[in-house]
């Protein structure tokens, strides 16, 4: 359940960014996933419905998720891959000498308010 | 109504978190207090290992305990009857701490004459990794019975640890845990790992364990900011 946390972070998120732009109604937010990040898209978007409610700023907001493709580059080959498809291991070469370039994000792109 | 804008934020949600951790960082730094982030699965041993390590360091350090857990305060009794100071922090049903709750549990402990302050972290190897807590080190204990693929399962808590302590040797033969594949599969992820085989319960081992505590603590404690 750490989606739970993670939904608290971004409404504290949010709520500082609208203090500091003077915002009365968040209408939308629009997080980044990647891939791997862990983060189970179901659990989060109950989370979210039940914390937002609690909010003033926030609580008709809807959560938007985009998702960002998990990339590991190889070290044996100098290439890179999609590491869901592959995991660890290298698909061209076979060596396990491999870091994941993008797709454990967790990012806060964009609010819509007014 | 008004006009609805887009606002771009464009950062990590973690960002805030981070920042609040790196101040708290700050704050024990100007204290000259050492705060060890422990982590594990339920049932690694965890409580006992503590328990163990406050024992041979109590003598020389002034330490404190802040045993996280959903709702229970069992592990928080077992503490406090070593003589140390500690509270129970209740995450109230959340399956970790972030740096906000750790500022206030640091704040109810009261650090400023602790020399060493243990958060015993939620027994979980996922969601405590993602939140840095503003801890010096982080620590993780595996223990025997939960098998040496761990690292591969769970490859970020490995990486975010300092300190990979492999707990309940003394059941080794009894299990098919290979103690080099561990050593193989977390220097994979985290080639800085130090990794040290104890038993908490016979307390072999565990001497490199509190030596290393200590001589960090030390450091910690000694350098000008």
């Amino acid at each position: 359940m750490h989606e739970l946390g993670i939904v608290f972070h971004i409404i504290k998120t949010v709520e500082r960014v609208g203090e500091e732009n003077q915002l009365s109604t968040v209408s939308s937010v629009t997080i980044q996933l990647g891939e791997v990040s862990g983060v189970v898209h179901t659990e989060l978007a109950d989370c979210w419905k039940w914390a937002v409610k609690k909010t003033e700023l926030l609580k008709n907001a809807e959560l938007l998720i985009e998702t960002i493709p998990a990339v590991t580059f190889c070290e044996g080959c100098d290439t890179t891959y999609e590491t869901v498809r592959h995991g660890r291991i290298c698909p061209h070469c076979g060596s396990g000498h491999t870091y994941l370039v993008q797709g454990n994000e967790i990012n806060l792109k964009e609010i819509a308010a007014c | 109504m008004d006009k609805i804008r887009i606002i771009e934020v464009k950062e990590s949600i973690f960002a805030d978190n981070n920042r609040e951790a790196d101040r708290i960082r700050a704050e024990l730094k100007r204290q000259k207090t050492f705060l060890l982030n422990l982590m594990s699965s339920p049932g690694s041993g965890k409580t006992t290992l503590l328990m163990r390590t406050i024992e041979a360091l109590k003598d020389e350090l002034r330490i404190g305990v802040m045993e996280a857990d959903i709702d229970s305060s069992v592990d928080a009794e077992k503490i406090a009857a070593t003589g140390v100071r500690s509270i129970q922090l209740h995450t109230g049903g959340m399956c970790h701490l972030d740096a906000g709750m750790t500022e206030q549990g640091l704040k109810e402990l009261g650090t400023e004459d602790l020399d060493l302050v243990v958060l015993e972290n939620v027994g979980n190897l996922v969601c405590p990794a993602e939140f840095d807590t503003g801890a010096v080190k982080n620590a993780m204990i595996l223990s025997v019975p939960e098998g040496h693929d761990k690292p591969l399962k769970y490859p970020l808590i490995f990486t975010v640890c300092d300190v990979l302590i492999i707990n309940k040797i003394d059941v080794l033969p009894y299990f098919d845990f290979d103690l080099d594949k561990v050593r193989e599969y977390a220097h994979m992820r985290n080639p800085k790992l130090k990794i040290f085989p104890v038993s908490a319960k016979t307390g072999e081992g565990m001497r490199a364990w509190t030596d290393w505590l200590r001589q960090q603590v030390g450091e910690w404690n000694r350098e000008e900011i």
